[in-house]
């Protein structure tokens, strides 16, 4: 246990730290908006698997053993060396993405994490997919606030990730990137609707920074 | 312990004009403390995190000129790295340049290497020439036309300022002889570094109090013909009176190159504007706090250092 809460700190320390504030560099917005403790859910947009690495950067290394991101099971369990990494030292909660027949609840790992007050990190598109681009909101937040009224959701813009290393690439090339943290939302009491205000929050962040074209 | 020796070890010009330099910093927080005390309600603006700023750039300097020359290599490189980095976030880029890009920042630690094994020639045209036929190379080999002649134009600019401009300034740290003067190749940076901003300061100063005759309102509203006259003589007077201490220069030596330091940060400032206008954005970045970014820091050293260093270069017997 002490181990685990080590090995993070020092990843953090030694690499996720300079990578993304020297080599990649962030303009952060809105940082005070971010939770002190748990539970939360930090809901951003997806281009790269530099969004989490970013989004962890914001919190200080004392809360990051309690920052979880919740990632896809078919991609980041795939072998046993990519699930050490992935729950060992980035601490994610692995989410089965096609339902299963034996039909247990895929939220049910979330539920848990919050009820031990952590912090989630979910992308609600629910993949990386183009660069620089925002697909539709999937509605596995809006479960959770559902069932966890009172926890803040946080909605989160981010920029520049997909330019620095987007899907399918392998060659990494450092550009800054933009953060935009959002005033928290609670449940409204409808899921659509929930997903819907969500959406139209992080459209609305995204215009308080001057994006530069990306073809 | 080899740390603090080495810390300590600058020539002694050098020592004291960073502690002069620092005892400015340290005047100025005092009266940016006493105010506060006298007024909280008091809105200082940016003074505040600028004077922070400023020292921990000037904190970074004094480390970065005292260690092992090979060492401070790596200083320089860092700064080059960020301005590059701000400079290609700004500018627009396309998916298809990413493999250009990371050729370019490639080229940012080859240049420093040319410096570490001070090999001048290839250090001169690397960049201008290898660099400037090699990018369209690898862009040509993505395939992708349009925008292609902007992408590889852009990069190139990006590359001859924040790289190879900037690295004369590296270089010059490294000159030695007779000819530079007591304080050694530190004192020459020493020279340019407090030259250019000191003009900066002084334009700014000049243009505060007397200026009335706008040059180029459309690219930046500041600057005024006195403010750029009383900085060019200003800057002349500095240049005279420290160029004994800091360089081997004679004093009409020292007059013209006080006269290009003006001049050229005056252009190298302007040009950055432009730039910056033309990208719609005010600032190029916000990594030092209450200065913008990398980039509007140094924008006048941009056109200084490489034309100083040519200068000085010169003169060179």
């Amino acid at each position: 246990m002490i181990m685990g809460a080590l090995l993070k700190i020092l990843f953090h320390l030694l690499i996720v730290r300079p990578l993304t504030l020297v080599v990649i560099g962030l303009n952060v917005r809105g940082k005070s908006n971010l939770p002190k403790k748990g539970p939360a859910i930090l809901a951003a947009n997806h281009n790269s698997h530099l969004d989490t690495l970013i989004l962890q950067s914001l919190f200080p290394l004392c809360m990051q053993k309690s920052i979880r991101p919740v990632a896809a099971a078919d991609y980041f369990m795939k072998n046993r060396l990519l699930a050490w990494f992935s729950t060992q030292v980035m601490g994610i909660l692995p989410i089965q993405r096609k339902l299963s027949i034996s039909g247990g609840d895929p939220l049910s790992g979330c539920i848990e994490a919050l009820e031990k007050g952590e912090i989630l990190i979910i992308y609600p598109e629910g993949s990386r997919g183009e660069a620089e681009k925002i697909s539709d909101f999937k509605n596995g937040i809006a479960h959770l606030a559902k069932k966890f009224p009172e926890s803040p959701v946080f909605p989160i813009f981010l920029h520049g990730c997909g330019k620095a290393l987007p899907k399918g690439e392998a060659i990494f090339v450092p550009f800054f990137v933009d953060c935009v943290v959002g005033e928290p939302r609670y449940w409204c009491g409808n899921k659509n609707e929930f997903t819907e205000e969500l959406r139209s929050d992080i459209d609305a962040l995204s215009e308080q920074c001057d994006l530069k074209a990306w073809e | 312990m080899q740390l603090i020796e080495q810390l300590t070890s600058h020539p002694e010009p050098v020592m004291l004009a960073f502690l002069i330099i620092f005892g400015l910093i340290g005047l100025g927080s005092i009266y940016v403390f006493a105010q506060k005390k006298i007024n909280p309600e008091k809105d200082m603006g940016d003074v505040p995190p600028r004077l922070r700023t400023w020292l921990y750039i000037v904190a970074f300097l004094f480390v970065a000129l005292a260690v092992d020359k090979q060492i401070s290599l790596w200083f320089y490189g860092l700064i080059s790295f960020l301005a590059l980095k701000e400079f290609l976030s700004m500018i627009p880029t396309r998916r298809a340049d990413r493999r250009m890009l990371f050729w370019a920042y490639l080229s940012l630690p080859l240049q420093y290497y040319w410096i570490h094994i001070e090999w001048y020639e290839v250090f001169i045209i690397f960049i201008p020439v290898y660099m400037f036929l090699l990018l369209p190379v690898r862009l040509v080999l993505v395939g992708e036309t349009e925008g292609f002649l902007r992408s590889v134009s852009t990069t190139q600019w990006g590359l001859m300022t924040c790289v190879f401009g900037f690295s004369h300034l590296a270089n010059l740290g490294r000159l030695s002889g007779e000819f530079c003067g007591p304080a050694g190749g530190s004192g020459l940076v020493m020279y340019l570094l407090i030259l250019t901003e000191g003009n900066d300061v002084a334009q700014y100063v000049w243009g505060k109090t007397l200026g009335k005759h706008k040059i180029i309102p459309k690219i930046s509203p500041n600057k005024t013909t006195e403010g750029f006259v009383g900085g060019l003589i200003t800057t002349m007077v500095c240049a005279y009176f420290l160029g004994p201490i800091f360089t081997g220069f004679t004093t009409n030596q020292a007059l013209f190159a006080g006269f290009l330091i003006a001049s050229c940060g005056f252009f190298g400032d302007l040009v950055m504007s432009a730039i910056k206008r033309d990208m719609q954005v005010k600032d190029t970045g916000t990594f030092l706090p209450g200065h913008g970014g990398v980039l509007d820091r140094i924008d006048s050293l941009l056109y200084t250092s490489p034309l100083f260093f040519h200068y000085t270069y010169y003169l060179m017997p």
